[in-house]
């Protein structure tokens, strides 16, 4: 059955997407040669000539190990001594971007200014890395909740209204995302950056989905949302990195200024891109959780 | 010898991790245990490149005091480095994990023994 793609976009844009039946091909799940009904039963293995090789390989293996680790260890001794600062690391790269990288990028961190400035597209390419394995895990794990109702853990579903586990919740939730913000905001002055104050905001949406319950986080945070916000997010950074790269390659002014280093709001595009990666791994580490957690999201 | 080995002492814990990583992944025929020590072997690679960067006695590569001399700072390229490979490693594990599912809803099993020889059986009974 081929639909037009107008007719696939409405239904995407519907919440009707069914990527099992969407492709010109359809995906037929191969019936499992054990019975559902009997989990706990493992069938027995015939000792055959690979079975009584394995019984060797922990020992080769071992030997192996040793090797490997005898070579990579004279391989350590050769390179350049710890903590000199004569190794070939320290190049003009490392002298660049400590002498000028606060004046060029305006971001005191230095490794905020060279992660997103100076190889932002290599910040990019990582954001679509962890988007792209979200995209995969979900097309390998959702739509079975129906039909395999044996794996999940018995009363994921139940809200156990543990007094203690709410208000410990309650409390420590509205700190913990002040925190991750703060995380985030804080990129271009000092440690921190999108990726861990993205981490923190998800732990704090994890966390809020253990003691109230999906239904509750799914008020703010559902498929839709996550959907429009890591999309928005996504092109956001690839359209403003690649229009100030797009300017500075050919030198016009581009009206990105990187402001007085060490205030709030400076370092050009560096908060702004900080907070679209800190987007993409919050909800994606909540995405996460929830497909493994309940098989959807 | 052995004060060179005790100077490069953060090196070759990262290169025995490595190999105790990459043992995991040969021995056991666990999945689980399988993902464990891949993910092990990406700790390893991390400590030796953030070792790389470090001088002893300088300061995180962050600019105080409008001080730029290079000769104050660690290097901040290994650690921009680190970032991006951290995020690889839990994008590659959320899809192990994910894979495994797939896996363990079929076969019901997470040995690869198993796995494989029930699969070779399927094969038989389709043809």
């Amino acid at each position: 059955m081929k639909r037009s793609l107008k007719e696939l976009f409405r239904e995407w844009d519907a919440d009707r997407f069914d990527l099992s039946v969407s492709g010109s091909v359809p995906q037929k799940e191969r019936p499992s040669p054990l019975p559902p009904e009997r989990y706990d039963v493992i069938p027995e293995l015939e000792e055959t000539i690979m079975r009584r090789f394995h019984r060797v390989v922990p020992v080769l293996t071992f030997l192996l190990g040793l090797t490997l680790s005898l070579f990579l260890i004279m391989t350590v001794l050769e390179l350049p001594a710890f903590g000199s600062s004569d190794s070939p690391v320290f190049n003009e790269v490392f002298t660049r971007y400590v002498q000028d990288g606060t004046e060029e990028t305006g971001a005191v961190n230095t490794v905020a200014g060279v992660i997103l400035d100076y190889r932002a597209f290599d910040t990019l390419g990582e954001t679509h890395v962890l988007y792209t394995a979200l995209v995969a895990v979900l097309i390998l794990l959702l739509g079975f909740e129906k039909t395999d109702p044996g794996i999940r853990t018995p009363g994921y579903e139940v809200i156990r209204q543990d007094p203690v586990l709410t208000t410990c919740a309650k409390l420590v939730i509205p700190c913990v995302v002040i925190y991750g913000l703060y995380i985030i905001c804080n990129g271009h002055l000092g440690p921190g950056g999108g990726f861990c104050g993205g981490t923190v905001i998800g732990s704090a949406l994890i966390l809020a989905a253990l003691a109230f319950g999906f239904d509750s986080v799914e008020r703010f945070v559902n498929y839709r949302t996550i959907r429009v916000v890591l999309v928005i997010a996504l092109c956001f950074y690839s359209l403003s990195k690649g229009y100030s790269f797009f300017c500075g390659a050919n030198g016009i002014e581009s009206g990105i200024r990187p402001g007085t280093p060490g205030r709030i709001f400076s370092a050009g595009l560096i908060l702004p891109l900080n907070a679209a990666v800190g987007v993409v791994v919050s909800c994606t580490m909540y995405s996460l959780y929830s497909v493994f957690r309940r098989g959807r999201l | 010898m052995m004060e060179r080995i005790w100077d490069e002492r953060i090196q070759i814990v990262a290169v025995i991790l490595f190999t105790i990583g990459f043992c995991t992944l040969l021995v056991h025929k666990n999945l689980l245990k399988k993902i464990i020590g891949l993910n092990i072997m990406d700790t390893a690679s991390y400590l030796l490149l953030t070792s790389m960067g470090y001088v002893e006695g300088r300061l995180a590569p962050i600019i105080r005091g409008g001080n730029t001399d290079p000769s104050a700072y660690v290097n901040p390229l290994p650690a921009g480095l680190v970032l991006t490979g951290i995020v690889v490693s839990v994008s590659v594990t959320a899809l192990l994990l994910a894979l495994t599912i797939r896996l363990y809803r079929h076969y019901h099993s997470l040995d690869l023994d198993k796995i494989y020889e029930l699969a070779a059986k399927e094969d038989q009974n389709e043809r």
